[in-house]
C-alpha cells in the first residue's frame, strides 16, 4: 500500500512535558467546558415548563423523534446546536429548530425538526437560515429530507425579517420544490400545528404523513376563520389528519397507534378454568400516535429507491484502516491558549488521519502552507493546512494542489489557521493578489467535496482562499479556539486609529493618548466579540462548534454523507497570468 | 434407532405431513410419509404404516412409546401381515388395554386393586350412584388408552355429569372407544411403576420401579429410578406383584406396571399395565446398566431374556425430566408455535438428552408440546440430583424445590407447591426476587442494545455492497454532537403464575464513551449500574455488572403485539415483555401482518386462549348465559379445554362452528352485558 512507508508518519508534535502542553490543555479544556455548558442549556429545549405542557400532549421533543427515526443506535450529526446563540433578547435554543444527518434504513437522511418548546416552533429570522442552510446541504450532498413538522409558521413580530426576501421563508418551499423536482425525496410528518406557510412544507413534501389529534395543517387557524369568515370550526375538523388523508388528499398517511391489548387472566376457582380479559393498554400508558407517524417516517424511507446515489463503489479503497498512531482527545492540547503563538498544522494532521501516514505535496516549496494525501477512514483525502502567513509561493502551491484533488476526484478538507495574506511591497510585487485569487478560484471552482476546520485563527482573505463559509464547503466547523473576522483585533484598531486620528486632525481636535487607547480598546473588545465562535455560530456562519476530539469523527461521518460516487467535471474561469515558471515566483510581472 | 444403527439395522421411519422436517425423518435411513397431521390420519392409522413397512421391505415395526404401541388391531395386523411387531403379543395388548378387564385379570391374580366400579353398565344414573357407593372425590377414566387423556376428577355429584360427557368425548376422539370406569381417587397418592421383560418362553423380570410422582395436569414430568423413600422388601413385594400381573397375561418383550400407592396409608394398588416400552424407560436403563430396546428387538427375535432377577442391578440414581412446550403462566396449556430459543445440554454418559425437534422447529397443535427429555444418572440420588438441577437451569427451577429435595414427592406436587416453585410470596423472598429481576432486566437492556448494534451492522453490511464510510454511522457508542446517546426501554416483568401482578421497568440507558453501559431505573431508588457487554455469538453474551462476570443467554421472539425476551443469567431464569408499538422498527414489515388488528376487539370478548379445533359449541348466538358458564369445547394437544363466559351477559358474534380450526388469539364470541 502507497501508504505505508514509514517515511509517511507524521510525529506526534506534542511535547507533553512542556509548559505549553499544560497550559493550552487547560485553557482548551476550559473552553470545552464552557462549550458543554452552553449546549446543555439548549438542550433543554424552551425549558422545563414547556417540556412539561409539550409531554402533556403527548408528544415527543425533538431530539427524541429524532433518535426514534433514524436507525436504532446510529449516530446522529447535529449541525449548529448554538444557533442562535445571544442573538435575540429572549433565548432562542438552537434557533428553534434541530437539524442534522442519520442514517435512516441505511439511508443518510436529512432531518428538520422543529422544536415546539421554544416559542411555539415559530420560524425566527435565525431559524428560517438554519432551515435553509439544512436544505443546502441536502441539495448539495443529495440527502432525502425529513421534516418533522410542529411549528407556528413565521414569527409574526419578526415578520419583515422572515417574510419577504430571498433567503427567507418562502426560499424553503423553493428548495423543496427544487429539490423534488432533482429526484431528492421530500417526507413531511407534520407531528403538530403546520399553520399558514408551514402547512406548505408538508403539502410541497414528496409524501406526508399525519398524526391523528396532534397534526394539524390549515391556512388560517380556527380564531382566524372565525374573523375572517365567522365560521366556527375545531381546529380537528378544520385540517386534522383524518380530514386531510380522507377528503382533501394533503396528507397521505394516517398515523395512530392502534389499541394493543394486554391480556390478563384469572383463574376462576368455581370451575377450575382460566378466564382471559383483555385490556386496551392505553389504560396503562399514555398513547403515543406519533410514535405510529415516525414509523411510517421510517417506512417511507426503507421504499425509496432514488437515484441519488450512485453507489458506484470504487475497488481502490481498502475495507480496513488504521487508527492515528496518537489519542484523538491530544487534539484538545494542540491549539495554544495564546492565538499568536504558532503551532505545526501536521500535528493536528496527525491526530486525525489513518495511521497518522500524511504523504506530503511539494513539501520543501512555500513551506506556510501545507498539502498533502492521507486517508480518513481509508476514504482518500487531501489536506490543507496553514503553517503561517500565506505568501505567493504558498498560495500557488495550494492551487496547483486542489486541481489535482479536483482532477482525481479527491475530497478536500482545509484545516484553517490562517491570520491573511502576506503584506508589504515585497510581497505585492511578486503578485500576491494574482496568486490568492488563483488559490480563491481554485478553491471556489474544484468540484469536489469540501470540509473545512477552523482550528485557530481565520483572517482576512485567508478564510477565503481557505475555503470560508463563502465559498461553500460541504461543511464547516469550528474549534472551541476560533477566531474569525476581517482582520486581528489589533491590526484594525490601529488602522482604525490611525484614520480617527486624521480625521480629527483635519478638524482640528486634540485626540489623547487615553482617548486613542480607549478608542483602540473598544475596537478591539468588539473584534473580540465578534470574532468568537459563539459570536459566529449564533449567525450559522459555520455549522457547530466541535470539541477538538472529535474532529477525526465528524469528519468521517461529513465525508460519507458528501462523497459525491460520480465525479463531476471541474470546471476554472479565467486564471490571470498562469506562471509559466514554476519556481520562479519572484519572476517580474511585466504587465502589471 | 440408535439401538437399531448399533445392532445395524436399517430403519424406516414414518411422519405426517406436520413432522416432514423432523429429526427422526432426518435420522433415519429411510421415511415415508403415512398422511395429513391429525394423529387419526397419520400416526394412528395403522394400515398406512403397514403398507409403509411393506412398502419398504421391513421385517419389523418398532412402534415407540406412544400412538400405535398399544393398540392389539396393529399388532393383530402386523402378525396377519408378516411384519414382526416388536412388542408384547396381541393377547396381552388387548387384555391389558381394556382397563375393566385388566382389572378383571389382576383381581383373580391376586394383585390389590384401587375400590372402583370397572362394570359394563356405562348409564349415566348407574354410574353417578356406583360413584356415591365409593365416596367422593372420585376419578373417571376411559377404559381404554393412558397418559392421562380423558381422565376427570370429580369432587362431588354437583360435577359428575359434565365431567362424565367429556371424558366420554375425549376418549371418542382419541381411540375411539367411550367406556369409562370410575374409582375412589386418591389424594395424596404416589405415582410408582415396575418395568417388566418377559421373553416368548414364559420368563418374566422386573427391573426395578420408576416413580413417576410429579405430574401436571396428570401427566409425568419428572421420573426417578429407583424410587425415594422406598424399603427393599416395598420394592421386592411390588416388583413381585408385577411380575405376577405380567405372567397373569402371558407378557412377553417391554412392558411396565403402574400403581397407585397411597401415601396415607402406605398401601399400593394396581392401576394399569402399559404394554410398550415407555418414553421413560432411559431412567430404568441407566440403573440397571441395559439397552431395553436391544433386548425388544432380542426377544421379538426368540431369543431369551439375557438376564435373571437376580442379575439385575440397580446402580446408582437417575432423573429424567420432560422439557414442555408450555405456558406456565397460563395453567400449562400446551404452547404451539415456532421454538425460538432451544438448546439442550451438553451430553455425556450420564447425561441424556433425547430430543425431538432443534431451533427453529414449529411446535404443532397436532401432537404432545414435549420437546426434549432430560436423564441424568448419579451415584446416589443427591448426586443425581446436582446434576438434575445444574443440567434443568437451563430450562427452569423446578428440581431446586426443597421438598422434591427431600424425597417428599406426590401427584399433587406442582398444585402444593405452586408458589413455591414460580413465585415466593413471602416479602423477604419477594425483595430478593425483585432485586434479581430487576438486575435480569438491566441486563436484557444492556443485551438488547448490544445485539442491536450488531445486528444494524450486519444488515447494514448486507444492504450496501461496500460503503464503508456509512459503516461510521454505526458505530458504538453512537455519536451525538456534545452529548452522550440516551435511550429509553421499558420491559414488563411478568411475575410467573399470577398474572395480574406485573412490574414495569423503566430505564434510561446512557451510551459511554468506553462501549459500556449506564442504566438507571426510572423511579426506582438503585443508583444505577453499569454494565460492560460483549457479544460473544448468537443469543450469548458475555455481561460485566455490579461486580458480577457472566455469561448470560438471551431468547427473543415475537408475539402478538409484544416482544418476549427470556434471560438466563447465573442461577435465574426471567421472562420480559416489551410492548411492541408500531414505533419498534426493528421489524417494520410485521406493520404490513394483518395480526396487527388484533387491535378493535370490543370489551368483553373472548379470545381463544390456544389454538386448537372446535369441539362443540354448547350456547347458541344471543343466549342469556351465567358467568362461567361453558361456551365451548376446544380442543388441542389432544386435550380437551372447556371456554367459559367470563361475565353474565348475552352472547355477541359467536361465529365459530364445531370442527372449526382457531388459532391463539382468534375472537371467539364476545359478552354483552
Amino acid at each position: 500500500m502507497a501508504f505505508c512507508s514509514a517515511a509517511a508518519v507524521l510525529p506526534d508534535g506534542i511535547h507533553r512535558n512542556s509548559d505549553a502542553f499544560a497550559q493550552n490543555s487547560a485553557a482548551v479544556e476550559d473552553l470545552i467546558s464552557q462549550l458543554h455548558s452552553h449546549i446543555h442549556k439548549v438542550g433543554g429545549g424552551g425549558g422545563p415548563e414547556a417540556v412539561k405542557r409539550n409531554r402533556s400532549r403527548n408528544k415527543l421533543l425533538p431530539r427524541e423523534r429524532i433518535d426514534r427515526i433514524i436507525d436504532p443506535g446510529s449516530s446522529f450529526l447535529e449541525l449548529s446546536q448554538l444557533a442562535g446563540h445571544n442573538l435575540y433578547e429572549e433565548p432562542l435554543p438552537s434557533g428553534g429548530i434541530i437539524t442534522g444527518i442519520g442514517p435512516v434504513h441505511g439511508r443518510l437522511c436529512m432531518l428538520v425538526a422543529n422544536d415546539p418548546t421554544v416559542k411555539g416552533g415559530t420560524y425566527y429570522p435565525i431559524t428560517v437560515k438554519k432551515h435553509l442552510r439544512a436544505q443546502e446541504i441536502a441539495a448539495e450532498c443529495k440527502l432525502p429530507c425529513i421534516y418533522l413538522v410542529d411549528s407556528g409558521g413565521a414569527n409574526l413580530p419578526r415578520q419583515a425579517e422572515v417574510f419577504p426576501d430571498r433567503d427567507n421563508f418562502g426560499r424553503i418551499f423553493y428548495n423543496q420544490a427544487e429539490m423534488s423536482a432533482e429526484g431528492i425525496p421530500q417526507i413531511a410528518l407534520v407531528l403538530g400545528s403546520c399553520t399558514a406557510g408551514g402547512a406548505y412544507i408538508p403539502a410541497m413534501a414528496d409524501e406526508s404523513i399525519m398524526v391523528k389529534g396532534n397534526g394539524t395543517i390549515f391556512l388560517a387557524g380556527p380564531p382566524l376563520v372565525k374573523a375572517a369568515t365567522g365560521e366556527e370550526v375545531s381546529a380537528e375538523d378544520l385540517g386534522g389528519a383524518s380530514m386531510h388523508c380522507k377528503l382533501s388528499g394533503v396528507s397521505d398517511h394516517f398515523a395512530e397507534v392502534l389499541f394493543s391489548f394486554s391480556r390478563s387472566y384469572v383463574f376462576h376457582k368455581k370451575h377450575k378454568t382460566i378466564i382471559f380479559f383483555y385490556i386496551p393498554e392505553c389504560k396503562m400508558q399514555p398513547v403515543i400516535d406519533e410514535l405510529h407517524g415516525l414509523a411510517i417516517g421510517r417506512n417511507v424511507v426503507k421504499n425509496l429507491y432514488m437515484a441519488g446515489k450512485g453507489a458506484i463503489s470504487s475497488p481502490s479503497l481498502s475495507s480496513d484502516y488504521k487508527e492515528p498512531l496518537y489519542d484523538v482527545k491530544d487534539l484538545r492540547s494542540i491549539a495554544p491558549a495564546d492565538q499568536k503563538q504558532p503551532f505545526d498544522i501536521r500535528s493536528v494532521i496527525a491526530h486525525i488521519v489513518d495511521g497518522s501516514e500524511f504523504d506530503e505535496f511539494k513539501k520543501l516549496y512555500g513551506t506556510t502552507l501545507v498539502t498533502g494525501f492521507a486517508r480518513i477512514y481509508g476514504q482518500p483525502v487531501g489536506i490543507i493546512g496553514n503553517n503561517g502567513i500565506l505568501f505567493t509561493e504558498s498560495a500557488l502551491k495550494g492551487s496547483h494542489f486542489i486541481e489535482l484533488c479536483a482532477q482525481r476526484n479527491i475530497p478536500l478538507i482545509f484545516l484553517q489557521n490562517i491570520t491573511g495574506f502576506m503584506v508589504g511591497s515585497k510581497s505585492e510585487a511578486s503578485g500576491i493578489a494574482k496568486a490568492g485569487a488563483k488559490m480563491v478560484m481554485a478553491v471556489s471552482c474544484a468540484k469536489v467535496a469540501k470540509i473545512t476546520v477552523i482550528v485557530g485563527g481565520s483572517f482576512g482573505a485567508g478564510n477565503y482562499g481557505m475555503c470560508g463559509r463563502a465559498y461553500s464547503p460541504n461543511f464547516l466547523f469550528l474549534w472551541p479556539t476560533a477566531k474569525i473576522s476581517v482582520m486581528g483585533g489589533m491590526q484594525a484598531a490601529g488602522v482604525l486609529a490611525q484614520i480617527e486620528r486624521s480625521n480629527k486632525k483635519r478638524q482640528g481636535i486634540e485626540w489623547t493618548k487615553e482617548e486613542e487607547e480607549q478608542f483602540k480598546s473598544r475596537v478591539v473588545e468588539a473584534y473580540e466579540r465578534e470574532g468568537s465562535p459563539y459570536y459566529s455560530t449564533a449567525r450559522l456562519w459555520d455549522d457547530g462548534i466541535i470539541d477538538p476530539a472529535d474532529t477525526r469523527k465528524i469528519l468521517g461521518l461529513c465525508l460519507s454523507a458528501s462523497i459525491k460516487h460520480v465525479p463531476e467535471d471541474t470546471k476554472y474561469g479565467v486564471f490571470r497570468m498562469v506562471d509559466m515558471v514554476f519556481g520562479l515566483p519572484w519572476a517580474v510581472d511585466t504587465e502589471g | 434407532m440408535r439401538t437399531a444403527k448399533r445392532l445395524g439395522i436399517r430403519t424406516v421411519a414414518v411422519y405426517s405431513d406436520a413432522d416432514r422436517d423432523a429429526l427422526h425423518v432426518k435420522s433415519a435411513d429411510e421415511a415415508v410419509r403415512i398422511g395429513p397431521p391429525p394423529a387419526r390420519a397419520s400416526y394412528l392409522n395403522s394400515s398406512a404404516i403397514v403398507e409403509a413397512a411393506l412398502r419398504t421391505g421391513a421385517q419389523a415395526v418398532h412402534p415407540g412409546y406412544g400412538f400405535l404401541s398399544e393398540s392389539a388391531d396393529f399388532a393383530q395386523l402386523c402378525e396377519v401381515e408378516g411384519l414382526t411387531f416388536i412388542g408384547p403379543p396381541a393377547s396381552a395388548i388387548r387384555d391389558m388395554g381394556d382397563k375393566s378387564a385388566s382389572k378383571r385379570i389382576m383381581g383373580t391374580a391376586g394383585v390389590p386393586l384401587v375400590p372402583g366400579y370397572h362394570g359394563n353398565e356405562q348409564d349415566i344414573d348407574f354410574l353417578k350412584l356406583e360413584a356415591e357407593k365409593i365416596g367422593y372425590p372420585i376419578l373417571i377414566k376411559p377404559t381404554h388408552g393412558g397418559g392421562g387423556k380423558g381422565m376427570r376428577i370429580v369432587q362431588g355429584p354437583d360435577e359428575f355429569v359434565e365431567s362424565l360427557l367429556g371424558a366420554q368425548r375425549e376418549a371418542t376422539a382419541s381411540f375411539g372407544i367411550n367406556t369409562i370406569l370410575i374409582e375412589k381417587y386418591i389424594t395424596q397418592p404416589r405415582h410408582i411403576e415396575v418395568q417388566v421383560f418377559g421373553d416368548k418362553y414364559g420368563n418374566v423380570i422386573h427391573l426395578n420401579e420408576r416413580d413417576c410422582s410429579v405430574q401436571r395436569r396428570h401427566q409425568k414430568i419428572i421420573e426417578e429410578a429407583p424410587a425415594p423413600n422406598v424399603t427393599n422388601e416395598f420394592r421386592s413385594c411390588l416388583g413381585d406383584a408385577a411380575v405376577s400381573a405380567a405372567k397373569a397375561v402371558g407378557y412377553h418383550s417391554a412392558g411396565t406396571v403402574e400403581f397407585i400407592m397411597d401415601t396415607l396409608s402406605g398401601k399400593f394398588y394396581f392401576m394399569e399395565m402399559n404394554t410398550r416400552l415407555q418414553v421413560e424407560h432411559p431412567v430404568t436403563e441407566m440403573i440397571v446398566g441395559q439397552d431395553l430396546v436391544e433386548w425388544q428387538i432380542h426377544v421379538a427375535n426368540g431369543e431369551p431374556l439375557p438376564l435373571t432377577q437376580e442379575q439385575v442391578l440397580l446402580n446408582g440414581h437417575a432423573f429424567e425430566a420432560r422439557i414442555y412446550a408450555e405456558n406456565v403462566s397460563r395453567g400449562f396449556l400446551p404452547a404451539t408455535g415456532t421454538l425460538h430459543h432451544y438448546q439442550p445440554v451438553p451430553v455425556s454418559p450420564t447425561v441424556r438428552v433425547e430430543t425431538g425437534v432443534e431451533e427453529g422447529d414449529t411446535v404443532s397443535m397436532h401432537y404432545d408440546p414435549m420437546i426434549a427429555k432430560l436423564v441424568v444418572w448419579g451415584e446416589n440420588r443427591n448426586a443425581a440430583l446436582v446434576k438434575l438441577k445444574n443440567c434443568l437451569l437451563k430450562f427452569q427451577s423446578l428440581a431446586n424445590h426443597w421438598a422434591f429435595e427431600k424425597g417428599l414427592v406426590e401427584t399433587h406436587f406442582i398444585e402444593h407447591f405452586k408458589n413455591d416453585l414460580f413465585i415466593d410470596s413471602a416479602d423477604e423472598v419477594a425483595a430478593e426476587a425483585y432485586a434479581a429481576a430487576k438486575l435480569g432486566a438491566s441486563l436484557v437492556a444492556a443485551c438488547m442494545c448490544e445485539k442491536e448494534h450488531v445486528t444494524s451492522k450486519e444488515t447494514l453490511l448486507a444492504y450496501t455492497d461496500c460503503d464503508r464510510l456509512l459503516s461510521l454511522w454505526y458505530t458504538h457508542p453512537p455519536f451525538r454532537m456534545h452529548h452522550s446517546t440516551k435511550r429509553k426501554m421499558e420491559l414488563e416483568w411478568d411475575r410467573e403464575l399470577n398474572g395480574s401482578c406485573q412490574e414495569l421497568f423503566k430505564f434510561v440507558i446512557t451510551y459511554q464513551s468506553d462501549g459500556s453501559y449506564f442504566i438507571e431505573i426510572e423511579d426506582g431508588d438503585s443508583p444505577g449500574w453499569e454494565v460492560k457487554v460483549n457479544h460473544v455469538g448468537n443469543h450469548d453474551f458475555r455481561v460485566d455488572a455490579d461486580q458480577l462476570h457472566s455469561y448470560v443467554t438471551l431468547a427473543l421472539y415475537c408475539k402478538d403485539t409484544s416482544k418476549h425476551i427470556h434471560i438466563w443469567h447465573g442461577k435465574h431464569r426471567h421472562h420480559y415483555r416489551q410492548t411492541v408499538r408500531l414505533e419498534q422498527s426493528t421489524d417494520d414489515d410485521s406493520q404490513h401482518q394483518p395480526s396487527r388488528q388484533v387491535a378493535s376487539h370490543p370489551k368483553g370478548s373472548v379470545l381463544a386462549p390456544m389454538a386448537g379445533l372446535v369441539v362443540k359449541v354448547l350456547i347458541e348466538n344471543g343466549a342469556l348465559v351465567e358467568e362461567g358458564q361453558p361456551i365451548l369445547v376446544l380442543e388441542a394437544m389432544k386435550m380437551e379445554h372447556v371456554v367459559k363466559s367470563p361475565c353474565a351477559g348475552y352472547v355477541d358474534g359467536l361465529q365459530v362452528a364445531a370442527g372449526q380450526q382457531v388459532f391463539d388469539t382468534t375472537i371467539l364470541f364476545s359478552v354483552k352485558l
